[in-house]
């Protein structure tokens, strides 16, 4: 048997209204943050998405629960289209979909505490549970997330960023959810704690049996700890594969350009190592470049870039290039 | 003579929780020219060692000991003869490039102001030289966007303002605070080799501050290591990337995931850091250590020279750290197996 995916996206598009600033009757400007996104997720996988700030992850990850209101596709298991529904009928999606957030603190309510933090879920989609049950099970949460039962009555202030993170994680994990959207959930800790969290994540994911969209701009985090990779540029797919294949053997000249960029920790590597430069700076989402949104700073880019926006295709290995495959010296030289 | 010279520094704050020891007792030389990296997590001391050299800790932050620039002392030295030192002989570059450039002011402003107090230079001319620095830092039409406000910046560009100003008069040592770490890694990438560029343009010794073992491994000539406040190791990078010989650096080491390489668990270090307001009596890593001792918990190790260049503040033997150490992830490693016991007895407790 096949099975279903977990979350179906088709084309998934995120446009904000600005103020036009111009006159009362002007048109507002539109700036799109997610341009046409497809993509599956199977239960039980992790999907990595990674891209620089402005790329649109965290917009499309909150776009799949109803954060940011959102047009096309994106499809549940059981066959509803999570776009566009009512707040009531979301409810339900929200106990199978859950998020843990980038900033530790900011994102726990200073004034409850740990206990009240991680029960308030359970009590939200679990009405009926008797108060010694949903205590039983926020005590169970906080053993299995790697915190002391008997911290239950504390409140946040009182605990490091590592245990933050935790907190934030067993708040989504205590309703069971079958989706947990991590958005740059390591980005705050130290390089220590950072490993503490991920380990965590890796293990729960495992034993619940859990996807995971798992979004940050550190690639080596992202490598380590997903299925597959998906890498935004400027609202859209630039490719989508198997992390290994990804890593390995990256088609997309951006793909190549933000892996050439990351820091390896063997100062002998590093100075081997040849950068990929991009020209220029990011182009403003009000107004992206026509045809392929990359072509602006891509050292490969030619006329037909200009002209027609690539399709994500290649089976397996999908990317959205024209030009596809490993970017050669004396390309670089030319365009540098 | 080294061209700064720091012995003995302490640095305590004052809070009503009681006092908070952020830097203990470090001892530091950094020749001309040399790129020096620091290394440390949040509350290791690495950014307050940089701020009460320049004499920019809080209010009621105190230092002590002795910070030895060019042969004159400055810790603690009066405001007109910092005035004069800072720009001119140490510049510094902050992490964050929106909260440390003045809104208000236009960029051609902000950086004329160093020039004119400093130089004596005229309007006009302080003008012109800034915009020939912002074309230095490579920002494109640099004359025409010198009259910008550093909003009108993205963030690759405001840390380029930044780097322009800070090296507007030359300064003999640039110290540059997580320079990169608001930044994307293309940018980052971008921001790094141009900051090598000037430097070997200019002949300034650089201390690169920062938590990311990746940017020190790419820029710097010798790396020390930071935890609660106190060196842990310090050695030319070849080394101790190489040949960690602390386990803190070890456990640095192999926390981080790589991109450059295939791995299944991360071997994290245990616990966290500790609460520097009562610091541990001796090793701060000690409660975190997988090779701890009970003479660990009762004085601090001195951190001793090993080798040419390096030196470690360890009581574990060499051997048995490095023994315990194995740099490729799919050699045994015993160490990680201690880790994770330890690691879940923790959790049992």
């Amino acid at each position: 048997m096949i099975t279903k995916p977990l979350i179906s996206a088709r084309d998934l598009r995120v446009t904000f209204e600005l103020p036009s600033g111009g006159m009362p009757w002007t048109p507002p400007r539109l700036l799109q943050a997610v341009g046409g996104v497809d993509f599956d997720l199977m239960p039980g996988e992790t999907l990595g998405i990674v891209g620089e700030s402005g790329s649109g992850k965290s917009t499309l990850a909150r776009a799949l629960i109803g954060l940011v209101p959102a047009t096309g596709q994106a499809q549940w298991q059981d066959g509803t289209n999570l776009i566009g529904l009512s707040p009531r009928k979301m409810l339900k999606y929200r106990s199978e979909i859950q998020m843990v957030f980038q900033d530790p603190l900011a994102s726990l309510n200073p004034r409850m505490t740990v206990g009240q933090i991680i029960a308030e879920p359970l009590t939200t989609h679990h009405k009926g549970l008797s108060r010694d049950e949903v205590k039983r099970r926020v005590k169970d949460m906080m053993d299995r997330v790697g915190l002391l039962p008997n911290q239950i009555n504390r409140y946040p202030h009182e605990f490091s960023g590592g245990q933050c993170q935790r907190i934030g994680i067993a708040r989504a994990l205590i309703v069971q959810p079958k989706l947990v959207i991590c958005d740059e959930p390591v980005s705050a800790l130290d390089v220590s704690i950072q490993a503490q969290v991920i380990n965590l994540l890796a293990e729960l994911q495992r034993d619940l049996g859990l996807a995971l969209i798992f979004i940050a701009h550190d690639l080596s985090v992202v490598k380590h700890i997903s299925d597959r990779v998906l890498v935004m540029y400027l609202g859209r797919v630039m490719e989508l594969a198997q992390a290994e294949s990804l890593y390995a053997d990256p088609r997309h000249p951006y793909t190549q350009a933000l892996l050439s960029a990351v820091p390896i920790p063997d100062p002998q590597l590093e100075r081997q190592k040849r950068m990929i430069p991009l020209k220029g700076e990011l182009p403003s989402p009000m107004n992206p470049p026509s045809g392929c949104v990359f072509r602006t700073r891509c050292p490969r880019a030619q006329e037909l870039c200009a002209r027609e926006r690539p399709v994500l295709e290649g089976g397996a290995h999908l990317c959205a290039c024209h030009f596809p495959g490993k970017l050669m010296a004396e390309e670089l030289a030319k365009s540098a | 003579m080294s061209l700064l010279q720091i012995r003995d520094l302490n640095v305590r704050f004052a809070t009503t929780d009681g006092e908070v020891s952020a830097v203990n007792g470090i001892n530091l030389d950094v020749a001309r020219g040399e790129t020096l990296g620091i290394v440390g997590e949040s509350g290791s001391g690495k950014s307050q060692l940089a701020f009460s050299i320049m004499g920019l800790l809080a209010r009621n932050g105190r230092a002590t000991g002795s910070v030895r620039f060019d042969g004159a002392e400055i810790l603690n030295a009066p405001a007109p003869l910092l005035n004069k030192i800072r720009a001119e002989r140490i510049a510094m570059v902050f992490q964050d490039p929106m909260t440390s450039l003045n809104p208000y002011m236009r960029v051609s402003d902000q950086m004329a102001e160093v020039l004119m107090l400093h130089k004596g230079m005229g309007k006009a001319q302080a003008v012109a030289e800034s915009a020939r620095m912002l074309d230095a830092v490579k920002i494109p039409d640099a004359k025409g966007r010198i009259r910008l406000y550093p909003h009108e910046f993205s963030g690759g560009m405001r840390q380029r303002v930044m780097i322009a100003m800070a090296l507007l008069c030359r300064p003999d040592l640039l110290i540059a605070d997580e320079p990169t770490t608001a930044l994307d890694v293309t940018v980052q990438a971008q921001i790094m080799e141009l900051m090598a560029d000037l430097q070997r343009e200019f002949g300034m010794a650089m201390i690169l501050i920062t938590h990311d073992l990746g940017v020190v491994a790419g820029s710097c000539e010798r790396v020390m290591v930071m935890y609660g406040g106190r060196i842990m190791e310090r050695a030319p990078v070849d080394p101790i990337f190489a040949d960690p010989a602390h386990p803190y650096t070890q456990g640095l080491l192999a926390a981080i995931p790589r991109v450059d390489q295939k791995g299944d668990q991360l071997s994290a270090i245990p616990g966290s850091p500790p609460n520097m307001t009562h610091p541990p009596a001796g090793c701060p890593f000690a409660p975190r250590c997988a090779y701890v001792m009970p003479v660990c918990g009762q004085t601090m190790p001195p951190l001793d020279a090993f080798a040419p260049g390096r030196e470690r503040a360890c009581y574990a033997s060499l051997d048995v750290v490095r023994k315990g150490h194995a740099p490729q992830p799919d050699l045994p490693e015993p160490a990680a197996a201690d880790l994770d016991e330890m690691q879940e007895s923790a959790h049992d407790h």
